[in-house]
């Protein structure tokens, strides 16, 4: 080993070239500023989300949309007797839209109004409920006694007339189909959480992990249609229900697709539980399953409650499911009955709705107050893991 | 538990609970196989004899009728949606990615905020999403665009194949930047170090150096998100999506037919079910091709970088 | 004190080379270091002349490896680090404000303990800081890399397969052919990390050889576990002891006469 002599004398020290300061490198510096900036989009988008459905929800937060039949009104010729914030109210327009008419269109509207409310027909007018107005709290939250109806009751019938807005139909709809998927999903996910992470052989576990995996890559319009062709006649021939669609078979199919969902975060935390304990108990004589039971899912509760959370955030904002197995909107907690959620109501007459009338308001209210929900319960599930994971690495 | 003497022998026991339980949970994961199994085989079954070239490559007439329909528009919007959708979101997923791994400090406010929220956009509903697109990108971004246009009539202040891809690309966001992530986190730091130590900057280090490593993984999150959007329904149905219109897209602001939501209408919207069932079979197994499809080939990329970093060590 | 293993090789050594004239290359002033709230080095002050080995030694996590990264300002990559006192490379203080690490890191190149290859190809390891700084002509590359593969000792077994995976070499290749990249772009000072610690006996004497070598172009400092290595290669040895410089001088009078207990304690391996 040789090595050539070198032909170059080694360089002089250029020393008082490494003087160049940080700010010699705009490109490196715009660059580190570019990516923060673009980094920030996720929470931008958040943001945004919350902030542009909650805009459009806005009005009916503050009691600004007004669905009542009749309506006090104001004569034509009394137009400049009121606020210009009076008006704009009265003529159903957007600050912008009042600031860009002119008086002429103006008196054109009132006009308009007036035309309107003559036109209601005759038998609204001995009716109460054509001048409420349906979209305050009170009708949206608390059951009314609509007329002709025996008693209060809670009514989701957003058209018509008089459009009834009650929300409780929507929630209750939600919460049985979700809980019917929970109930069917839950155990169903843990136990096979409990068998592929501590009783099955490895080899087992590296086929069956992966192939329950699958299951969330299964697009929730093909479990919908699944559930309508297939599942719902399998299940009526089961049970022998009357009905064939009904909340019992939306909560079922919304269980397929929670099951890998649970799964994968229950086998998660089930897994990381630190193998010194099973060991101990194993070599204590516990079986598999006595030391899976009694030792590793006590210590992984957390983990399988966090999963269940997860698992409910997810279920309750399961659109195409539960759209394509049950629509009719009735108040009932049965489960064989149908059952409305609001997911499925935002999809199914979004469609239908003016943009910016009082129906289309409630249902972005509707989309906030699940966003709200699953935000919520994704916090919690996230903390909880957190906190979960934090513990055992401590202990271990 | 009782006497550890008499347990060391049990295996001669036979434990009724024991055997009774792992027996449960065992079938517990059957059954989940077998919903799995039941779904794919009934849709192979049933879509595989009414698939012909004839239906993947026809633009339908009417859409209920297995002769004159064809699913050549659900596919071709479907697949430019979400062609559309990967040029926004692998670039920002993967740019934030970056800064999560090589630029932020661990630990700073800004760090944890970022990821709270790249989690929970993960979970926000499919349906929000369309909510979103709606009040954002149509009723705010659309109109204001038509506004400073001067357009006439309404041209992007409705809903149209531009706002559905960028909607969609909010919701796989996270996934592009988890996948991301995790591809950066598993480049050995030594790597880093010694681009850095020969004087490369930190930009120079992560275009040259770290990114070609990452590709793999970039890859696979890119192909994830396009999986998952090639599914979803729920997002689009407000945003971009029609039932049915003459020819195929031909700008940013047409709207479009897509695979899922076809799905979705035959499956609803048929009068007669029975003569549907052919046509609906067929389009379900095209959109389970085109997702599973996606899904095996990200898990292989997953799985080959996988080993192949594990060589490195 | 018994002659030890060490002892022998110090006394086959050719006399230190002469210190150079003038002042010293590098200077360590009261260099104290923080990773957070804990003191990983504690007022260290140190000076090195130019093209001479200096040896770094002392047991595990005394905080070698630390200060040898405060040369090239590796440890600026590492949150929550605080350095207080003042590194003089060439009169350049080079924790001055105006100062930009990657010219610093030009002229202070550095080879790992792991030895660390990119993934690319042998040709493109070496070439990679060479483009780095704006060699761009096929034949300038072809040339330096050459010369690089050449000075470390790596030509004859690679010239064949320049263009096939760098994570084919074995470890004792990959380790010299870092060492090619890293003295690819000429820098004035090399340090290296443990450079042999991962190496077989055959690999490390094959480096231990090329350092030598090199010594004639570069000034080294070196960070070693292995005593007989410090005192085969290093001119100048300094011994830390849990942040603290115990003691520098001329190697073979580290290892024969040390005029501290603890270093004699070390370099006899009664510790550590
Ligand atoms: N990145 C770091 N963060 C915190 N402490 C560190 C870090 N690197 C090293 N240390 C601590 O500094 C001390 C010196 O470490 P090091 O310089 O690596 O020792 P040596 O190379 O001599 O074995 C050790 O106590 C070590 O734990
Ligand atoms: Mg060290």
């Amino acid at each position: 080993m040789t090595p050539e002599p070198k032909s170059e004398q080694p360089r002089p020290h250029g020393w008082i070239g490494i003087h160049r300061g940080h700010k010699a490198r705009p490109v490196e510096w715009l660059a580190e500023k570019f990516i923060f900036l673009v980094s920030l989009s996720a929470i931008a988008m958040v943001l945004l989300i919350f902030l542009f459905v909650a805009r459009e929800a806005m009005p009916v937060f503050f009691g600004e949309a007004n669905t009542a039949l009749i309506q006090p009104t104001i004569p034509v010729a009394e137009l400049d007797k009121h606020s210009p914030a009076e008006l704009q109210r009265y003529l159903d327009l957007t600050p912008e839209q009042y600031k860009s008419v002119d008086h002429d269109t103006l008196l054109a509207l009132m006009q308009g109004k007036l035309d309107e409310q003559n036109e209601v027909p005759e038998n609204f007018r001995k009716d109460a409920d054509a001048r409420i107005n349906t979209t305050e709290w009170k009708y949206l939250l608390q059951s009314h006694q609509w007329s002709g109806y025996d008693r209060p009751e809670y009514i989701w019938q957003p058209v018509g007339q008089i459009k009834k807005f009650n929300i409780i139909p929507l929630i209750v709809g939600t919460l049985k189909v979700t809980l019917i998927g929970l109930l069917f999903a839950v155990p169903l996910a843990v136990g096979a959480a409990i068998y592929v992470s501590q009783l099955a052989r490895p080899r087992v576990r590296e086929v069956v992990k992966p192939v329950i995996e699958m299951l969330s890559g299964i697009p929730s319009v093909v479990v919908g249609f699944f559930a309508l062709l297939v599942l719902a006649t399998v299940l009526q021939k089961i049970f022998g229900y009357q009905t064939r669609l009904n909340a019992f078979v939306a909560g079922i199919a919304l269980g397929f697709a929670v099951i890998p969902v649970i799964f994968s975060i229950a086998e998660d935390a089930l897994t990381s539980v630190p193998r010194a304990y099973t060991q101990a108990a194993l070599a204590l004589g516990a079986s598999r399953w006595q030391t899976a039971w009694q030792i590793v899912l006590p210590a992984a509760i957390p983990g399988v409650f966090a999963a269940t959370v997860l698992g409910f955030g997810r279920a309750i904002g399961e659109t195409m499911i539960v759209l394509m197995v049950c629509s009719a909107s009735v108040m009932s907690w049965s489960i064989f009955d149908s059952a409305r959620s609001i997911t499925t109501t935002i999809a199914a007459e979004m469609g239908e709705v003016v943009a910016g009338g009082p129906h289309y308001r409630i249902l972005f209210l509707l989309g906030a107050l699940l966003f709200a929900a699953t935000f919520v319960s994704n916090m919690i599930g996230d903390f909880v893991i957190h906190r979960f994971k934090n513990k055992l690495e401590g202990k271990r | 538990m009782n006497g550890t003497q008499a347990r060391h022998f049990r295996a001669d026991k036979f434990d009724f609970w024991s055997f009774f339980f792992s027996g449960l949970t065992g079938l517990a994961t059957l059954f989940i196989i077998g919903i799995l199994v039941t779904i794919l085989v009934n849709i192979i079954y049933n879509g595989w004899s009414s698939l012909s070239w004839h239906f993947v490559s026809t633009i339908p007439t009417d859409l209920f009728n297995m002769k004159t329909t064809g699913i050549l528009p659900m596919i071709v919007g479907t697949t430019i949606r979400v062609f559309v959708m990967t040029i926004f979101v692998i670039p920002v997923g993967v740019i934030t990615a970056i800064y999560l791994t090589e630029y932020a400090p661990n630990t700073s406010l800004i760090t944890r905020v970022i990821r709270a929220a790249v989690n929970n956009l993960a979970g926000v509903p499919s349906i929000v999403f369309g909510l979103f697109g709606l009040g954002f990108f149509i009723n705010f971004v659309g109109k204001n665009m038509d506004l400073l246009l001067h357009n006439p009539t309404s041209v992007w202040g409705r809903p149209a194949l531009i706002w559905a891809a960028l909607t969609l690309a909010v919701m796989t966001l996270p996934v592009v930047i988890v996948a991301t992530e995790e591809s950066l986190k598993a480049i050995p730091p030594g790597l880093r170090e010694a681009s850095l130590a020969l004087g490369a900057t930190k930009l120079e280090t992560i275009l040259k150096i770290v990114l070609p490593q990452a590709l793999p993984g970039i890859l696979t999150g890119g192909i994830l998100a396009v999986s998952r959007a090639a599914g979803e329904v729920a997002p689009i149905l407000l945003t971009g999506v029609c039932t049915y219109m003459v020819g195929l897209p031909h700008s940013p602001t047409d709207q479009f037919m897509d695979l899922g939501y076809h799905v979705f209408i035959l499956s609803t919207q048929s009068n007669d079910i029975d003569a549907t069932r052919p046509i609906l079979y067929a389009t379900v197994l095209v959109l389970l091709m085109l997702t599973f499809a996606l899904n095996i080939v990200a898990i292989l990329i997953r799985a080959r970088v996988r080993k192949k970093l594990r060589a490195l060590g | 004190m018994a002659e030890t293993l060490i002892q022998k090789i110090v006394a086959q050594q050719a006399p230190a080379a002469a210190p150079a004239a003038g002042a010293p290359f590098i200077r360590i002033e009261d260099v104290s270091l923080y990773y957070g709230a804990s003191k990983a080095l504690k007022n260290i002050s140190l000076n090195l002349d130019e093209k001479v080995v200096t040896a770094f030694i002392g047991p595990s996590g005394c905080g070698k490896s630390t200060l040898l990264r405060c040369l090239n300002r590796m440890n600026d990559l590492i949150d929550n680090v605080r350095i207080d006192g003042c590194i003089k490379i060439g009169g350049h203080d080079i924790y001055a404000g105006d100062v930009d690490v990657i010219e610093l890191r030009k002229r202070v190149g550095m080879v790992f303990q792991k030895s660390n290859p990119f993934p690319k190809s042998i040709y493109e390891n070496v070439a990679y800081g060479l483009r780095l700084h704006g060699m761009k002509s096929k034949s300038d590359l072809d040339a330096a890399v050459e010369q690089s593969l050449r000075s470390s000792a790596l030509w004859d077994e690679v010239k064949d397969r320049l263009h096939s995976s760098a994570l084919g070499l074995s470890g004792g290749q990959q380790q010299r052919l870092c060492i090619a990249r890293a003295i690819a772009i000429k820098p004035d000072i090399i340090l290296m990390d443990e450079p042999a610690s991962a190496l077989d006996p055959i690999a490390t004497s094959r480096i231990e050889e090329l350092i030598l070598e090199l010594k004639k172009d570069f000034t080294i400092v070196i960070v070693t576990h292995n005593m007989q290595q410090a005192a085969r290669i290093s001119d100048q040895t300094a011994f830390f002891y849990i942040g603290e410089l115990i003691e520098f001088g001329p190697t073979a009078k580290i290892f024969t006469n040390p005029s501290q207990k603890r270093t004699e304690d070390y370099v006899t391996g009664r510790f550590g």
